[in-house]
């Protein structure tokens, strides 16, 4: 049948499962978004293609699936740079489809012009440009194939405007995608597996440390039966967090700059790391030349460039790890190792209940406080997208996630203004999930515009914004490394309060304690997009916290404070 | 120590710059570089040649191996093969003794491929010790302008790299 590309570019997303895509509208794109509205797809108008890229990118790793940004040349483009390499570093799987002015101007500097596949060359798994109609099918099958398969990852594709007016005969093909320099799928090699069971068996102080690979390769039920085998404690990266029960008894929490302190002691202890779908970043390892100095290190990824990049591998499988736990599963037999998990409990202690217990009850309001209550209020089952700063940390440390694909945060660039569009992104992933944006104030103003996104849309996600009035983890460093110094912290914010009600939207605040459960209780209730300024604490500091390039157990703990104050109500 | 990679890639829009991207990117320095066709069509063959341990080409060739383009990476540095440098060297004949220079192309096994009236064109082929050592000696009689082809290898005996794998 006679198609042209911009019918063929929806034809393509249709038989890809494409029901709702995230995008702006402008010249270069004008015949796909005419083209568009013949097609069973939802499409959500952003206010700002940074927004689009990372409702993509939320709407990805909330349902698993390949989210779709779509934007126009030149400045369009470039605005969904930060989007794309937020999903690189964080191996999640984009489609992201751009305009490009007609073929025969491309290099002549025409109007809204930009090579946004160049741009986008080392942030992107694959880019493309395509200048012809029939490149176009080939070339898109070819990027939800590059983006979902092995370690998932951004594609984009630059499609000319002539390439999309352009009409060809067209029928889609079935045929699966194959690229002769592409392996997506690898399965363990034989010596590898005998050598890491060999270090297993051996092991008398065995760590897991699990990473988002649990959860791209849907090794959750895997990993939980290989920890109970081998009787190993379970600690959990940033993006890990959710591949395993926050409840299992074997999970003693994130590892890490605020990891639990007790988990990055038992990582130093440790006489065998089991390294299963993580990356040993360095806000993960600390300083690497004292890393875990007495472990073996077995190394399981689906990327062997992972490998003996950071830390080297004593056994390295390189493999789906799915596949990987379940055949260790069949070569092993269970094993004990209580004396470990004892003298782990045993550093627990005490610090178990940390700094939620000892933070003063003086009425005012402390952002653990919020979002631990985040969590007992909703059960523990809402999806959280966050930005980045003091409030991620606090998330991942106060609200514990038992479910995968629940927390939704930019972990390796940290990328601030990604929780509110992310929110969105998943909640239309996941539209029958509770949804909770928590955010601070200076990263809430870099991507605020999306409120009006959300308005027009109709979608529900709750706002929480953990405001101190700085931008707080900037301002802690200053506290802790550069003499209290404040350069260019301090904010003066908007009401924020205001800020929804100018949106149609309701708006809340908290500024004390006591106030907390009823805010959140009206924010569940209420119908649409809700925003909640949380008034806290403005010097409170993210605890432990292992100073960047120091060693793993070198940890700055929280002062002690003056006044204890019993708050054993609360769970933790 | 020195490392002479052999990428074979698929010759699309954009691979010198995916590849050379990728060596900035990582903070690798790139010594020498060529790239030409090979006998299968659609297939370009890149040497590269990179100074680095063994852990960072190792390095290296995983994350080439990541490039979409790229189907087959092997490293020369630890097999016997065979090297080659090729250079064209425009030296000054005035201001001394021709036969001084004759001599240097008669005993390095170079070879004379343009004269004018001032200068002579060489041809420097071999291994790149080799070219370095002729150059060496045509240093003090004048370079006037000097091009490097970039080192080529390819493994010695039966066995051959193939884009199939």
């Amino acid at each position: 049948m006679q198609r042209t590309g911009s019918q063929i570019i929806w034809e393509c997303l249709v038989h890809e499962g494409v029901r709702t895509v995230f995008g702006y509208p402008g010249g270069a794109i004008l015949p796909a978004y005419d083209a568009m509205l013949d097609y069973p797809v939802r499409h959500v108008l952003v206010r700002h293609e940074q927004g689009a890229a990372h409702m993509a990118d939320g709407f990805a790793r909330a349902s698993g699936e390949v989210g779709v940004a779509i934007a126009t040349s030149g400045p369009g483009a470039t605005n969904l740079v930060t989007g794309i390499a937020t999903a690189q570093m964080d191996s999640s799987p984009l489609v992201c489809i751009t305009g490009q002015v007609p073929s025969k101007m491309i290099g002549y500097d025409a109007f809204q012009e930009t090579d946004i596949s160049g741009i986008t060359l080392p942030i992107t798994k694959h880019s493309y440009l395509v200048t012809r109609v029939d490149e176009i099918m080939p070339t898109i099958k070819e990027a939800f194939y590059l983006a979902k398969s092995g370690r998932p990852g951004p594609v984009l594709v630059d499609i000319t405007k002539d390439a999309q007016q352009a009409s060809t005969d067209w029928t889609w093909n079935d045929a699966p995608v194959r690229l002769r320099g592409y392996q997506a799928h690898r399965i363990p090699a034989k010596s590898d597996m005998t050598k890491a069971i060999e270090l297993i068996k051996g092991a008398r102080k065995p760590l897991i440390l699990a990473g988002q690979g649990v959860i791209q390769s849907n090794a959750m039920k895997e990993l939980r039966a290989f920890a109970e085998m081998i009787d190993a404690p379970v600690a959990l990266t940033l993006l890990g967090l959710g591949g395993f029960a926050a409840s299992h008894p074997l999970n003693i929490g994130m590892m890490g700059m605020h990891g639990e302190a007790w988990v990055n002691h038992a990582i130093q202890e440790a006489d065998l790391l089991l390294a299963l779908g993580m990356r040993f970043d360095d806000r993960v390892t600390g300083n690497l030349k004292t890393y875990a100095p007495h472990a073996k290190k077995i190394h399981i990824d689906i990327d062997p460039s992972e490998i003996n990049k950071n830390v080297r591998a004593d056994a390295a499988i390189v493999a789906d790890l799915r596949e990987t736990l379940r055949e260790l599963l069949d070569m092993l037999e269970p094993s004990s190792h209580g004396p470990w998990l004892k003298y782990i409990a045993s550093m627990k202690g005490d610090t178990a209940v940390r700094d939620i217990q000892r933070l003063p009850d003086n009425g005012h309001l402390y952002a653990a406080h919020v979002i631990n209550d985040i969590w007992r209020l909703t059960s523990g089952n809402a999806i959280i997208a966050t930005d980045v700063g003091q409030h991620q940390m606090w998330e991942a440390q106060y609200y514990h996630h038992n479910e995968p694909r629940t927390l939704i945060t930019s972990g390796g660039l940290g990328t601030m203004g990604f929780g509110l569009p992310a929110a969105i992104g998943a909640k239309f992933a996941k539209p029958d999930a509770e949804v909770w944006a928590i955010v601070g104030d200076g990263g809430f103003q870099m991507t605020q515009a999306e409120l009006s996104t959300a308005a027009q849309e109709g979608v529900k996600v709750n706002v929480a914004i953990i405001n101190n009035g700085y931008l707080g983890m900037v301002r802690q460093w200053q506290e802790f490394f550069y003499e209290r110094r404040y350069a260019a912290t301090p904010l003066r914010d908007p009401d924020f309060v205001k800020i929804a009600e100018a949106h149609g939207l309701v708006g809340l605040r908290a500024e004390k304690r006591a106030e907390v459960d009823a805010i959140v209780d009206r924010a569940r209730q209420a119908e649409g997009t809700v925003v909640i300024d949380f008034r806290v604490e403005q010097e409170d500091s993210v605890y432990p916290m292992v100073p960047a390039g120091a060693d793993l157990d070198a940890m700055i703990r929280r002062p002690e404070p003056s006044v204890l104050v019993e708050t054993a109500d609360d769970p933790i | 120590m020195q490392h002479t990679l052999v990428v074979l890639v698929e010759d699309k829009p954009g691979v010198l710059n995916r590849v050379a991207s990728l060596f900035r990117r990582r903070v690798f320095n790139i010594e020498s570089l060529s790239v030409g066709h090979t006998a299968e069509p659609g297939i370009s063959r890149m040497t590269i040649v990179i100074d680095s341990d063994q852990v960072s080409a190792e390095r290296v060739i995983a994350y080439l191996y990541k490039l979409v383009n790229v189907l087959q990476v092997e490293d020369l540095g630890s097999v016997p093969a065979v090297m080659r440098d090729l250079a064209l060297v425009k030296v000054a004949v005035a201001g001394h003794d021709r036969a001084t220079l004759l001599r240097v192309v008669d005993e390095t096994r170079a070879h004379i491929v343009d004269t004018g009236e001032q200068t002579m064109t060489l041809e420097i082929t071999g291994e790149p010790p080799h070219v370095d050592a002729v150059i060496a000696r045509l240093e003090p009689l004048g370079i006037i302008e000097m091009v490097r082809s970039g080192q080529v290898a390819m493994r010695r005996g039966d066995t051959a790299l193939s884009a199939a794998g």
